[in-house]
């Protein structure tokens, strides 16, 4: 794993330094809170619904196991023993006191973490695939590039105040966990006819109020010209982005208005300038990172435990067929911790659970974890032989579900049980759905399905790419919840369809199972997941179900 | 002939902890929101905004909600008002824990 250098580690420190005495300042009233608020949010600290939330970055999603336990320590010691992992590959701690996040800060530094830019208008944690050097379908690990733009946008003096956010996602396999087609610039590693490995750029994607799905303003960018390139996009960005209106401000807008060609003309001619300015610094920097993620070292052992296990309990064999993913390196998985056991908070973790999570982690796992969009915590290197081992020790923990990718599996937002921003809760619609599929005993036959909830237009929940998208709204001082259908994240990325009228709390839990019911009962056979079966009848016998009684009135 | 006005309540967060805070009649700040001042007349409610805004160094972004009368004094009228009395719904954490207590 990366370590910081001397560098980043004064960088950090300093920054702490600054925002303790800041806070000092506006506790004893020097400040404001107009002058405060900004320097708050520049550290990741938001004022929510009923307290304060500090949003902490896990750059590209990768904790090592001290790490983790260091999060462990700050929920117990300064929270309410638990974090939120969010889609962003960020942790959330809910209620931590103004006095007290000086000292918090101080505990993430001392493990080579930090909150700054989780907050703002500047380049966000930057993100990457989940499965990052592990996944069997990968061209190369991205994250030596992700740390090279985070390196590269932390304080970034052209870029404090862009028009608004701006998020970065990176992959390297050609199959996207990592919807970067639903960010500011995504990042696909692609080889040319040559077979050189380099980027497929894509710009202008998002969610929120105007979701769009991103587009290819580059085929193939060499690995080389990276940096220079999105600075260059950033660069016009910045220039050009609109600041008169923050609904219109994103890159996503610029790309509409602009148009794809002209704008590509604009970002290329700025690109022949910055290439030159870069004079290959970033490149000497890139070649330290990588050596920092080098693979482990992996084992070669027997996996007879693994198949013995996996024959004689069929409570491992469902976690295995639903948690695990193909590594590549023979005798190895990937392995998915399920943080939505059926009733439970999407993506919280308990600072127990979190220190299991670490052990593991330590001993079976490279001393590497990720952090997944998905709000679950994977560990990226597991030899098969200690599959059995792991998964016990997840059960103990409540951490073993075997949900992964199936309807329980679901993302929500924090919604409004948390969140200033949001116009309806999430969380409890969630657990009810999760609960109710886990009583029907349907969710493995159900199939693989993306099903995700936000709640508010600002889409924190993906609602647009789920399978089955959830939007919470207030109409008229009552929570009412919009569906949305056929969404997709990934390579194939679609924005789904709204269905129609929305439903209110009590009614959305049974329309979501009118609509499950409809699609197995309509399926062209078991293997035909819900999304295949959506594209291929549309949305017609999905709608007929969710609104049975306008059915019978336009029939009469 | 203009809209009744709804009557209000001034709630903030507390700038320490962050905790939702009402204004009483007497100018103190207080966790509960059936102690709150329900204020029935337009111009004082704006008055009482302006002397809440005030209070820098104690509360954080002062506004007016709205309320009615209830049993025990003002209730909130807004269902985001209402998870504000008492907290999230995941667990029993924020003021509902301190009144379980």
């Amino acid at each position: 794993m990366y370590r910081y250098s001397d560098f980043d580690e004064a960088f950090v420190r300093t920054r702490v330094a600054q925002f303790s005495q800041q806070v000092a300042r506006r506790i004893d009233g020097s400040l404001t809170e107009d002058e405060f608020r900004p320097l708050r949010l520049m550290n990741g600290l938001y004022l929510q619904l009923h307290a304060y939330m500090l949003r902490v970055a896990i750059p590209y999603g990768t904790l090592s196991s001290r790490q983790m336990r260091q999060l462990a320590l700050i929920a117990e010691r300064w929270d309410k023993g638990y974090g939120h992992f969010t889609t962003r590959q960020n942790i959330q701690f809910n209620w931590p006191k103004l006095p007290d996040v000086p000292a918090i800060l101080s505990a993430l530094a001392d493990v080579e973490m930090h909150a700054i830019q989780t907050s703002g208008n500047c380049v966000r944690n930057v993100t990457a695939d989940h499965f990052a050097g592990a996944a069997a379908d990968e061209i190369e690990d991205p994250r030596p590039v992700a740390e090279l733009l985070r390196q590269w946008s932390t304080d970034h003096p052209e870029f404090q105040f862009l028009p608004r956010k701006f998020k970065i996602a990176i992959t390297g396999s050609p199959n996207d966990r990592a919807v970067t087609k639903a960010h500011d610039i995504g990042l696909r590693m692609v080889r040319n006819a040559a077979g050189d490995a380099g980027f497929e750029v894509i710009v202008g994607g998002g969610l929120g109020r105007t979701p769009m799905v991103g587009r290819v303003v580059r085929d193939f960018l060499p690995k080389a010209d990276l940096l220079p390139y999105v600075e260059a996009i950033l660069s016009v960005y910045n220039e050009l982005g609109r600041r008169d209106n923050k609904y219109k401000a994103r890159i996503k807008i610029l790309v509409h208005e602009t148009g794809l060609e002209d704008l590509r003309a604009i970002i290329e001619e700025r690109f022949h300038e910055t290439r030159a300015e870069f004079g290959g610094a970033d490149q000497t920097l890139l070649a330290a990172i990588e050596a920092a993620f080098a693979p482990p070292a992996f084992r070669t052992a027997p996996t007879d435990a693994f198949d013995a296990f996996y024959a004689a309990d069929p409570v491992f064999r469902s976690w295995a067929d639903t948690n695990l993913a193909r590594h590549r390196r023979d005798g190895y998985a990937i392995v998915t911790i399920s943080l939505k056991a059926h009733g439970a908070t999407p993506g919280d973790a308990t600072a127990e659970q979190m220190r299991v999570m670490a052990d593991l982690a330590e001993r079976y796992g490279h001393d590497e974890l990720r952090i997944s969009h998905e709000q679950n915590v994977i560990l990226p290197h597991v030899h098969k032989s200690d599959l059995p081992a792991v998964h016990a020790a997840l059960a103990q923990a409540g951490l073993a579900t075997a949900n992964v990718g199936l309807i329980s599996d679901i993302i929500a937002c924090p919604g409004m049980d948390y969140c200033a921003l949001a116009t309806a809760r999430s969380i409890p619609v969630a657990q009810e759905i999760a609960t109710r599929f886990d009583a029907l005993k349907l969710e493995h036959d159900i199939g693989p399905m993306k099903l995700k909830i936000s709640g508010c237009i600002n889409a924190c929940g993906h609602h647009h790419v789920g399978h089955i998208g959830i939007l919470g709204l207030d109409r008229a001082g009552v929570e009412n919840y919009q569906i949305t259908l056929g969404g997709d994240g990934t390579e194939t990325a679609t924005i789904g369809e709204k269905t129609g009228p929305g439903f209110a709390y009590d009614e959305i839990v049974p329309a979501i199972e009118r609509l499950v019911s409809a699609y197995l009962a309509i399926r062209a056979e078991p293997s035909e997941t819900f999304l295949d079966t959506y594209r291929r009848l549309g949305a017609g016998p999905f709608k007929a179900a969710l609104y049975p009684t306008e059915g019978k009135r336009d029939a009469a | 002939m203009s809209r009744p006005f709804t009557p209000k309540v001034v709630t903030a967060n507390a700038l320490l902890e962050g905790d939702v805070v009402y204004l009483t009649a007497e100018d103190r700040w207080t966790r509960h929101h059936h102690e709150a001042e329900l204020i029935e007349d337009e111009a004082h409610a704006q008055m009482r905004l302006l002397f809440a805004s005030a209070r820098k160094a104690e509360v954080v972004g002062a506004y007016l909600a709205d309320a009615k009368t209830g049993a025990h004094g003002p209730e909130p009228i807004h269902f985001r008002e209402a998870f504000r009395t008492r907290g999230p719904s995941n667990y029993r954490h924020g003021k509902q824990e301190l009144a379980a207590r």
